[in-house]
């Protein structure tokens, strides 16, 4: 059994975190007519989850040496993850309105140099590589710590982390986690239609890893999941999360051009008024 | 070299626990002492250098000073967006070696060739090119890296260079090393195994050495262009964003810069088939 000497701040109401990185993603794309809000939606509620509850990490010490390693590979989703890192204290929430403003830490794709954030990510196919070589770390130096890496699912077509997928089941990193933001939505149409990536499940468990399938706005499953890790010894972990791109926003929801857009000030109200509306429903 | 790095990499290992050696399924008959002696710090990571690099950054991010190693263009070109984004943008020590440096590898041809990876490696703002031009070169180099590590290119010869040092020579980014006594108005200057050439052209110029350079350690080449007159560059690498012209660039729009002229490899061997010494020779190198 490990220490957790990070447990005393939560686990907070997770619901009620992801509608504050909705609503906080909402005002930072709408304040720095940014692009990726959809992205961000889609992986609210897994955001929520690893910092409200799953995640063994710090805002008092952002650098601890126990803590679990998270990286975002999906760089340009990175308004959740700072969202996510004011809404847990590593970041000031004043500091969210200077997303994307010059001389702002805050860049339009995720940066090391925000606090909480390990990696910094925008071109695709590296999280996973860069989290296999702190997972292999880990388990050369026997420590307790985890590496989750979060992927969107246009990035396997990247061979780089196909690579790493081998690697990882290779090497038994059963400390390695990737969730898979599985919103089935790229740049352009639907992954079926652009780099077909189904059979998913066989096709990662065919490279060795342990593989489970959860909606990825369902909060007891993905933290059932999470909390549950390893599932196999020896075993790398695939986590598909079936997301809706845009969740929350109903004029967002699986719609490419949110790829891109963002929404006007009345349009960014309406976005909010839904997203507070959905949480006082459920 | 490839003795020389490994040999010397194995000392430093015994006495940094942080060192650890990553391979691209390559260096038969040279890393087995490594693996042997450090299997906890050995890793070979198959075919895929891509993977290789960024788990190089993963380990690094977590203490370790990584070595990846590999042949040629195989562990720069093909990874180049990972040394890039994972590696010299987050500042972190992973040493690239290529082996096979110039047209070491002569006859197995272009792929095999490494003479466009000064242009790759020097556009990143934080790496050190480490380019030694012979075997004790190799070494201060590998112990100046370990001592300062961070995001750094090591390119080496093959096996078998002459060594042309008497003792481990003085090396820092940016430092002229001396090689050959001669006249001191007109001097060679190379880089990397081209050392040899440099001084078998030299005809009584005194002969340097740059075996560590830099984008930052640009700002150092004036005062040392200034005490010649004349300075010639020597690379087994193109011309275009070599060593020749990293020095031009540094003294660009002053008066330093006309004294310089660079010999470079010329593109037309980059279509044939010969030895390592007929290409440098056809590709001006050499005569």
């Amino acid at each position: 059994m490990r220490e957790a000497p990070f447990v005393a701040a939560k686990p907070q109401d997770t619901y009620l975190l992801a509608q504050r990185i909705r609503e906080q993603a909402l005002r930072m794309v709408t304040r720095a007519k940014a692009s990726h809000v959809g992205s961000a939606l889609s992986i609210a509620d897994i955001m929520a989850v690893l910092y409200g509850r799953a995640l063994r990490v710090d805002p008092d010490a952002p650098r601890h040496p126990e803590r679990d390693r998270f990286i975002l590979s999906k760089g340009h989703a990175c308004v959740a993850v700072y969202a996510a890192l004011a809404e847990t204290r590593f970041i000031e929430r004043a500091s969210l309105e200077t997303y994307g403003v010059n001389g702002s830490i805050l860049m339009a794709h995720i940066s090391h140099k925000v606090p909480g954030a390990e990696f910094s990510t925008g071109a695709l196919g590296h999280g996973l590589p860069f989290g296999t070589g702190k997972a292999l770390a880990g388990k050369r130096r026997e420590a307790s710590w985890r590496t989750v890496v979060l992927t969107s699912d246009g990035e396997w077509g990247e061979g780089s982390n196909w690579e790493a997928a081998l690697f990882a089941a290779h090497h038994n990193l059963d400390n390695l986690i990737c969730i898979l933001d599985y919103n089935k939505l790229q740049s352009l149409k639907t992954v079926d239609e652009t780099l077909r990536l189904e059979p998913l499940h066989s096709k990662f468990e065919a490279f060795g890893w342990a593989v489970r399938e959860v909606d990825g706005h369902d909060h007891g499953a993905l933290a059932d999941a999470l909390e549950g890790a390893p599932w196999e010894a020896g075993k790398p972990m695939m986590l598909i999360a079936h997301t809706i791109k845009g969740k929350g926003v109903s004029f967002m929801e699986n719609k490419v051009e949110w790829h891109y857009r963002n929404p006007t000030p009345e349009l960014l109200e309406v976005a909010l008024a839904e997203i507070a509306g959905a949480n006082s429903d459920a | 070299m490839r003795n020389a790095f490994i040999e010397e990499l194995t000392a430093l290992a015994a006495t940094h626990d942080n060192i650890a050696l990553i391979v691209g399924d390559l260096g038969y008959s040279v890393v087995e002492e490594f693996a042997d002696r450090f299997p906890d710090r050995f890793i070979n990571a198959g075919v895929a250098e891509q993977n290789m690099t960024g788990l190089a950054a993963g380990m690094a991010s977590e203490g370790y000073h990584v070595f990846t190693y590999s042949i040629a263009n195989f562990p720069t070109f093909r990874c180049a967006e990972q040394i890039r984004n994972d590696i010299d943008h987050h500042r972190l020590p992973v040493t690239v070696v290529a082996v096979g440096g110039g047209v070491a590898y002569g006859a197995l041809g272009y792929s095999h060739h490494a003479v466009q990876d000064y242009a790759l490696m020097r556009a990143m703002p934080h790496m050190i090119i480490a380019a030694p031009g012979d075997p004790l070169e190799t070494r201060a180099c590998l112990r100046w890296l370990v001592a300062n590590p961070g995001p750094s290119y090591l390119r080496l010869g093959k096996a078998g260079e002459p060594r042309f040092h008497e003792s481990m020579p003085d090396v820092a980014p940016g430092r002229w090393v001396p090689v050959r006594d001669g006249r001191d108005e007109a001097i060679m200057l190379s880089t990397g195994a081209a050392l040899g050439a440099a001084i078998a052209r030299a005809a009584g110029r005194a002969v340097w050495s740059l075996p560590l350079w830099s984008m930052a350690a640009k700002a150092e080449q004036s005062v040392q262009l200034a005490r010649h007159e004349r300075v010639t560059t020597l690379e087994d690498h193109l011309a275009d964003g070599g060593f020749g012209s990293w020095l031009t660039e540094a003294v660009a729009g002053t008066p330093a810069a006309a004294c310089i002229e660079p010999i470079a490899l010329s593109p037309e061997i980059c279509d044939m088939v010969a030895d390592q010494a007929t290409l440098n020779r056809i590709g001006g190198l050499t005569s």
